[in-house]
């Protein structure tokens, strides 16, 4: 039988305007000891299921219709006690982040040993003992002492193993795991997958993991649901449904997931899901504006020239020399860029890249080595007017769609602002033509420009900075992370502007992603990065089918098999 | 704990040496001490050297260690208006002070903090909705207003409570006067400390219903409720600690701001305090009470800060431990 | 993401989205606060026309008898029925002087939050952006500052203004003395708040693409940051009317504000506490209560912004 046992639920929020559906007509079941994945883009009900589920629903969102059953008696009408009660006790909960999951104020064994003994009747003594067991279970090290630490003394993965003891306190019935592994680096995403499911079936335990991406569920789960904005459109096997999907939704999906192990030149275009691309009107960028004075003299050699690069940031500062603390964030790094090339940089979180892309564009100052420029050195430039010109001939894209756009100024002024400001247009009219272009091309019509950020989804936020970019006409871009806060349809839709451009405008491009699968489809060279230090410069494919460092190969062994997912791109409609 | 302690004793010894130097300038540059010391018949070679005497033609740094020296033994001067050391004149007025803003602090925390706690986890109920709105008319009556409807209604009206002075006093050691010991100088706190801790009460309760809810919104409280823990351990262990952290801060500084709004207070009431001592100074320009005052005050408030920083220090494993 | 109701141009459609949008719709929802607009825009009204409105010229000498002092509201024994809530002890009606007074309380209160708003929107953007040096010594002298309430600091600024104008030219300079000593007692409060929300904003990204296309750091605090900062500011700046208002009438109740001459509704309190205890209760009690209205109303309408910008406080 089923432990859980989801029927026809709807959700819904009814708000000032309308009723908003975010679940419509849902049924899904898990069996004990099996892993059931809801994936989805984001608005597509997944977390709203896990909440429901749990009774917890965000004001003013409630059951519509259908019921849930856990192990056979339905628990969606019950009182707010009674729920209570069920929560730890037999559905346990793991959330996105464990930095703010726990409580900063009391030690893991207070936290721990108050929700054993809500749930359990123990005594302290044994309630204590349970606890120490449970975090030497989610594999955390001398058990008996750091039960006594608190939060802040554990790291990111330790804290998300101390989240899955809290929610295992009670060896619930049932556990949901909304996005358990989002906030993690990739090597500490791995050992969690792999504590998870070895935790499921030891202890027999239902699990419930909600993600939006398609490597979690190949890599744990047994049954997989594909939602889309409130409606479960493929629910099956997992090996069935990532393999042969049946739905346009789901074939759509899994073509836009980026492959580690393959290489395409663009990814398939679906109407299925490119609805907010409006129809564009081609710029022929010979004669236009955007295409004039691209005749840059080229000096041969690399367009851009890292030697030896170095970086520290004070982490405490004090008046005696022997009390400052420093990080070094970027060490003795050396690489070049040709003209024309995509150089990528990968490395996990705080490896150094990003504070890289923003030492070549003079975000930060560099506490040692050269960066060249067109055969230009960017640090020994003094005067004003040399720095601006360097500048106008590198823009960088950011990594988050909200806050890299001015929330106060309408989009046609975001764009037009450096061109005023390097006087790259002889009057307003010209610049005003030129706005509307640069819009256009970049798919979002001429008529997005009187309108504000806010009124723009993540994606066409994302083609907005591209335009911006565009804008100084630079020779060469800094991509940092232009993708990662992107769902992978979105995903699909920036990789593939960004390569139309490049390949129009001959641009040079430096990548930075954490995301191999990703790099591998857009660069052409690429570096590895671990603690500051570059280990490793390759050809892409060569990287790829041969690492010649260490890290590289246990990066590229721990990236989720995708070997499960369909091969197959849906045929053009 | 220790170099912690260390620190910022060494900054509240900076902030006392910037008040310091901000009292001197203003002992010595406004007005001529002089002038307001003698009688308009003295004659210029008097005042030639008394300013000798006292000093006033040394360098400046000079002068300001003296001046530093001075206020480290309590010696601020003479006071213009009343001819007296001013520290004597301090001295009768400080218990006074001291004895108002003690009972108003109490009564802001006992009343204040109880009802934010309840307005912070109970945003609808009636109760909250009745204490958020008697707290708004609290912070918008201005304090001497508060004071001058409480003298009509329970002095003028009721005749129930005296409207001005301490009462009777007992003297305890050689300097301290209390009004604790008598029934008169408990009737005569009652209405001036109402009036100095309404203002107080009213923040501290709606601080606290503030970060309540800020804090009920965090991911920990979620997954505290996700755990199905019982909303008094949610709402108590969790929820009320980690308010504490900044309420803590604030309520420090708000207490100490008792002490100066007291100034009002003790107008309205005529309360013998020094706060009224300061205000006709303020009105008279006596430089010296004036410099003293703040010194007083600012010595007051740097007392406070840093036991709050050392209870912040106490709550917070955060600043305790390191990390490994 | 929430779609987007569709906007049609032309006036009529900006009229509807305008009373769309959620912060109109949140205050037309809001009772109290509509009703507490009214009472505020009435009261500064009052206030602003009292030299047409007003029954009686409280400046005017020859309107002014001394025969008049004293007489209570018209509900009571040996009103005058043109005096409606009674005159003070000179003889003025004490409507026309509440209605003067409220205009002294509101400009003093208006001018010291905007030079307040001007002085610590300035150092808290440097501090935010500059950082270092700039920032530490600036926020070093704020620290310092807020370890004394404000009025304590008007109090010794008046004191020590007072004692370097002295004499008769303190009820000249009165008006301006006060303006600076509150002005300089609020700042510190902008400050930390703006030099808070700059340090958020100078590190979002949109701040990052303006240092990129190469823009100079005074363009970027000013078109760029400041926009982005003012909705907190705005907050403050409506609470602090409240406080200023209270401020400058507690400055003037205890004697160091306002002159007599120059009377402002915390003057009228101090003159009618003289005569509370003799019975003449109306002279202390109605500016109070006036007092406490204005201040109330504006209260009303910070705390309802403050929530209505919070969008983490909008449940």
């Amino acid at each position: 039988m089923a432990v859980l046992d989801i029927k026809n639920l709807t959700v819904d929020f009814p708000g000032r305007k309308s009723v908003f559906v975010a679940v419509n007509d849902v049924s899904l079941s898990i069996e004990a000891g099996k892993i059931l994945g809801v994936v989805g883009e984001s608005g597509a009900g997944k977390s709203t299921v896990g909440n429901a589920v749990i009774g917890l629903l965000q004001e003013p969102g409630r059951i519509a219709a259908g019921e849930i059953d856990l192990n056979g008696v339905r628990i969606d009408a019950l009182n707010d006690k009674s729920k209570r009660k069920l929560r730890g006790r037999r559905i346990g909960m793991i959330f996105q982040d464990p930095l703010t999951s726990l409580d900063p104020l009391q030690t893991v064994e207070a936290q721990l040993v108050e929700t054993i003994r809500t749930h359990l009747p123990l005594s302290a003594k044994a309630a204590r003992d349970r606890a120490v067991e449970l975090i030497g279970a989610v594999g955390i090290a001398n058990p008996h002492e750091r039960i006594r630490q608190y939060p802040h003394q554990f790291s990111g993965g330790m804290r998300q193993r101390v989240v899955i003891a809290l929610a295992l306190c009670a060896e619930p019935e049932l556990v949901i795991a909304d996005e358990p592994t989002t906030a993690l680096d990739v090597s500490i995403q791995a050992q969690i997958l792999d504590l998870m499911k070895s935790l499921c079936t030891e202890r027999n335990v239902a699990m419930l993991v909600i993600t939006h991406d398609m490597g979690v569920i190949a890599d744990i789960t047994d049954h997989v649901a594909v939602m889309y904005q409130g409606n479960l459109v493929e629910y099956g096997a997992t090996a069935q449904v990532l393999g042969r999907p049946q739905h346009a939704y789901t074939k759509s999906l899994i073509s836009a997931v980026p492959r580690p192990d393959v290489r395409v030149d663009r990814f398939p275009s679906i109407d299925y899901i490119e609805k907010d691309r409006t129809p564009q009107r081609q710029i022929d960028i010979a004669t236009h504006w955007l295409g004039k004075a691209r005749a840059y003299d080229r000096a041969g050699g690399p367009l851009v020239s890292v030697r030896e690069l170095d970086m520290q940031f004070e982490t405490r500062a004090s008046i005696l020399p022997s009390r400052r603390r420093s990080f070094q964030a970027v060490r003795k790094v050396s690489f070049d860029i040709a003209e024309g090339e995509t150089f990528g940089l990968v490395g996990e979180s705080g490896s150094g890249k990003s504070t890289i892309a923003r030492l070549i564009t003079g975000l930060y100052q560099p506490s040692g080595g050269s960066i060249t420029f067109a055969g230009t050195e960017l640090t020994s430039l003094g005067k004003r007017r040399d720095i601006l010109a360097m500048r106008r001939q590198m823009q960088m894209i950011f990594q988050d769609p909200y806050s890299s756009l001015n929330a106060r100024m309408r989009v046609k002024d975001i764009v037009a602002e450096p061109i005023r400001f390097h006087r790259l247009a002889s009057d307003r009219s010209e610049v005003r033509q030129i706005v509307e272009d640069l819009l256009d091309h970049v798919g979002l019509g001429a008529a997005a420009g009187r309108k504000f950020p806010h009124e723009f989804s993540v994606g066409q936020r994302q083609r907005i900075s591209i335009a911006r970019a565009l804008a100084t006409r630079p020779r060469f871009l800094i991509c940092d992370e232009p993708t990662s806060a992107l769902d992978v349809s979105i995903q699909a839709q920036i990789l593939n502007l960004l390569k139309d451009l490049q390949a129009e405008l001959g641009l040079t491009m430096l990548f930075i992603s954490h995301d191999l699968a990703v790099v591998r489809q857009m660069c052409d060279r690429i570096g590895v990065m671990r603690n500051g230090e570059l280990c490793e410069v390759a050809e892409t494919d060569q990287l790829f089918e041969a690492p010649r460092h260490p890290y590289t190969s246990e990066l590229l062994s721990l990236m989720p098999s995708m070997e499960l997912l369909s091969r197959e791109t849906p045929a053009d409609p | 704990m220790i170099l912690f302690a260390a620190r910022r004793l060494f900054q509240a010894l900076i902030v006392m040496l910037v008040v310091s130097f901000l009292a001197f300038t203003m002992f010595r540059f406004v007005g001529d001490p002089i002038n307001q010391m003698v009688g308009i018949e003295t004659s210029l070679e008097d005042r030639a050297a008394l300013r000798e005497s006292l000093g006033l033609n040394d360098p400046m740094p000079l002068q300001f260690a003296r001046f530093v020296a001075g206020a480290l033994r309590f010696d601020f001067g003479t006071s213009y208006q009343f001819r007296q050391p001013v520290a004597d004149l301090f001295a009768k007025r400080i218990p006074a002070t001291l004895e108002l803003s003690l009972t108003s602090a109490l009564f802001a925390l006992v009343i204040g903090v109880p009802m934010g706690i309840h307005a912070g986890l109970k945003r609808e109920s009636a109760l909250s909705k009745l204490f958020m709105s008697l707290s708004l008319v609290g912070i918008s009556l201005p304090t001497f207003f508060i004071g001058i409807l409480l003298i009509f209604l329970f002095s003028v009206t009721l005749q129930w409570l005296p409207s001005f002075g301490r009462g009777d006093t007992v003297q305890i050691g050689s300097w301290w006067t209390t009004g604790f010991l008598t029934v008169s100088g408990l009737k005569a706190l009652i209405l001036p400390s109402i009036t100095l801790g309404l203002y107080q009460m009213t923040l501290i309760m709606r601080l606290i219903r503030a970060e309540m809810m800020e804090v009920i919104r965090s991911d920990y409280i979620k997954f505290a409720r996700a755990r199905g823990l019982p909303d008094r351990i949610v709402h108590f262990r969790h929820a009320l600690k980690n308010t504490l952290v900044p309420v803590v801060t604030i309520t420090g500084l708000q207490l100490g701001s008792i002490v100066a709004f007291a100034t009002i207070t003790e107008t309205v009431f005529q309360w013998p305090g020094m706060g009224l001592l300061f205000l006709h100074a303020v009105q008279n320009v006596d430089i010296p009470i004036m410099s003293a005052y703040l010194m007083l005050t600012a010595l007051l408030f740097v007392t406070i800060n840093f036991i709050v920083d050392l209870l912040y220090f106490l709550i917070d494993p955060r600043l305790r431990v390191g990390r490994p | 993401m929430a779609q987007q109701p569709s906007r049609n141009d032309g006036v009529s459609g900006a009229v509807a989205a305008f009373l769309d949008h959620d912060l109109v719709h949140a205050f037309l929802r809001s009772r109290i606060t509509v009703i507490a607009a009214i009472f505020t825009l009435v009261l500064i009204g009052a206030a602003f026309l009292a030299p047409w409105i007003a029954p009686h010229d409280p400046f005017d000498l020859a309107s002014i008898s001394i025969m008049d002092a004293r007489v209570p509201p018209v509900w009571m024994e040996y009103a005058d029925p043109r005096f409606l809530i009674g005159t003070d002890d000179q003889g003025r009606d004490l409507l026309s002087g509440i209605m003067y007074g409220m205009r002294i309380s509101l400009i003093v209160g208006f001018c010291s939050v905007v030079a307040a708003a001007a002085i610590g929107i300035t150092l808290g953007l440097i501090a935010g952006y500059c950082g270092g040096k700039v920032d530490a010594l600036i926020m070093r002298i704020a620290d310092v500052q807020l370890t004394f309430p404000a009025i304590l600091i008007a109090l010794l600024i008046d004191g020590v203004a007072n004692g370097i104008v002295g004499g008769l030219d303190r009820e000249v300079y009165a008006f301006y003395i006060l303006i600076v000593a509150m002005a300089l007692s609020f700042w510190v409060q902008y400050a930390r708040t703006v030099r808070g929300s700059t340090m958020v904003e100078k590190n979002k990204e949109y701040v990052q693409a303006a240092r990129v296309i190469g823009l100079p750091a005074p363009v970027i605090m000013v078109r760029h940051i400041l926009p982005n900062v003012m909705g907190p500011v705005l907050v403050i700046a409506t609470i602090n009317l409240a406080l200023a208002i209270v401020t400058e009438s507690s400055l003037s109740f205890l004697g160091v504000g306002m002159p007599p001459t120059q009377p402002s509704l915390g003057t009228l309190i101090a003159i009618g506490n003289d005569f509370l205890y003799s019975g003449e209760w109306w002279i202390a009690i109605f500016p109070g209560l006036a007092l406490a209205l204005l201040v109330l109303n504006v209260n009303l309408l910070g705390d309802w912004l403050r929530d209505a910008l919070n969008p983490k406080l909008r449940g």
